[in-house]
């Protein structure tokens, strides 16, 4: 099936409705009935209300712009999106951060954040602040304009930690989930990381890699799975990295859409709902991350935030009002997409939790 | 009763046959875990090595499962191909070895 290169949202697709996606969500089920809530899954293993254990993460969404339109995107991210966050919004973060240094590390995520127009701007600051930067890069946008050339160099001189997708090692399963030619793009955007230093021994400079499956089924036992990848990445491109984060795709956006429209929707959340992990659910990243929206709402993570669900209500909702100490205090929003992030060894930004 | 002999729905039932059989199911199954630990072999590979038998013995429950066990476990359409190559190969060869048994009655039954 070719990726179609417009958003939901420019299609005016039912799925650009988050509304809508929670419906969908709250009435799966299979012939013997509808799956358990999330939070009564929790409730069985003592879990619920799911609290934070200490925020140390601030993952901001600089925008939903996007070079690519990937099959599975949760954030239904393209050309065609215009949500960027302005310096300004960008300012409150740092001011947050300036009286937060229990939020050591900043994930900046998009969209291809490279391209909002003050991500440099941003990420210098957040660097001369000592915090650890991490940049989701989607490799094809270092090729895509000569402005972006340098940005290895740009990543270097900060210290970035790179996290790029790369769903396969092969081009026809990684531009079935990407595009098509994102594979080679992807592959020449990572031997110029190879090439300032990234992902090389003893330079500090991370690169890691993020692999979620194209397609409706389960990732594979993480080290096992990055073994094999740093096997095929350097025999067949001479491609080196630092670790492979292993990614479950949550039921939301585009990825549902092809979910159900593949109809593979009851079978896939049936799987996720069968493997159920309480270890997986003790260690979800919503406990030590805050997610700032391109517009400064806060969210308890990136699929919350890309379904409208803000933090609990009674807590500050937006980073001009931001109070740690209240919002580690808050209780997790959740809904039946959470089971992404529990099934089998656990799933998060940075890959299997347990 | 069905109406056909084999049911999609009945592979997640698997476990079921422990009901007539309790202590048996539960030594299989125990076993059947154990096997497919990653050991001297990857996961991935015993994935591989079941894939292939799956095709060998025919069964639609076990092609099911472990074509999604094998995109579970990051082989890809190429390894997996080769595999029912491998399984076709063996089945093939199985047959055309016994040849040489045709061949020996031949001689012994004519001139």
């Amino acid at each position: 099936m070719p990726i179609p290169v417009k958003s939901l949202k420019a299609q005016q697709h039912q799925f650009a409705n988050p509304a809508f996606q929670l419906e969908v969500l709250q009435h799966a089920g299979t012939e013997e009935g509808d799956f358990p809530l999330f939070g009564a899954k929790l409730l069985e293993h003592q879990l619920y209300p799911l609290r934070p254990t200490g925020t140390t993460i601030l993952q901001v969404n600089v925008g939903k712009m996007c070079n690519q339109t990937c099959r599975h995107c949760h954030v239904d991210a393209g050309p065609d999106r215009k949500e960027i966050m302005t310096r300004d919004t960008m300012q409150l973060c740092l001011d947050v951060l300036a009286k937060s240094p229990q939020l050591t590390t900043v994930d900046l995520t998009g969209g291809a954040p490279e391209m909002n127009p003050d991500f440099r701007w941003f990420v210098e600051r957040l660097s001369a602040m000592g915090r650890q930067v991490i940049v989701r890069c989607n490799l094809t946008i270092i090729l895509a304009n000569p402005k972006y050339y340098d940005l290895p160099e740009f990543f270097k001189k900060h210290r970035v930690q790179v996290v790029s997708s790369l769903p396969y090692f092969s081009a026809s399963r990684t531009d079935a989930q990407r595009g098509d030619g994102v594979f080679e793009k992807s592959i020449k955007a990572l031997q110029m990381l190879n090439k300032v230093g990234y992902g090389q021994e003893g330079s500090g400079l991370e690169l890691n890699l993020v692999y979620n499956p194209s397609g409706a089924f389960l990732p594979a036992g993480q080290k096992s799975l990055e073994a094999e990848f740093k096997r095929r990445l350097k025999s067949g491109y001479d491609i080196a990295f630092n670790n492979l984060f292993c990614i479950t795709n949550l039921p939301i956006s585009r990825y549902l859409d092809y979910l159900v429209e593949s109809g593979n929707y009851s079978s896939y959340m049936e799987k996720l709902v069968t493997a159920f992990n309480p270890a997986a659910a003790a260690n979800v990243m919503c406990r030590n991350t805050i997610s700032v929206g391109w517009d400064g709402a806060l969210y308890d993570c990136d699929f919350n935030q890309m379904l409208e669900l803000k933090v609990q209500p009674g807590t500050p909702q937006h980073i001009h009002d931001f109070d740690l100490t209240q919002l580690d205090g808050r209780q997790i929003m959740l809904n039946q997409h959470c089971y992404g992030c529990t099934a089998g060894a656990g799933s998060s930004c940075g890959g299997s939790t347990t | 009763m069905e109406n056909t002999y084999y049911n999609p729905a009945d592979l997640k039932k698997f476990g079921n046959i422990s009901e007539l059989q309790p202590e048996m199911g539960r030594k299989f199954f125990d076993y059947y875990g154990e096997v497919f630990k990653e050991g001297a072999l990857t996961e991935r590979e015993k994935a591989l090595i079941a894939l292939a038998v799956s095709h060998a013995v025919q069964c639609p429950y076990c092609i099911d499962a472990y074509t999604s066990n094998c995109l579970e476990k990051g082989a890809d359409e190429n390894q997996m191909m080769e595999a029912v190559h491998v399984a076709a190969a063996i089945k093939g060869g199985a047959a055309l070895v016994h040849g040489v048994q045709m061949m020996n009655k031949i001689k012994d039954l004519t001139m």
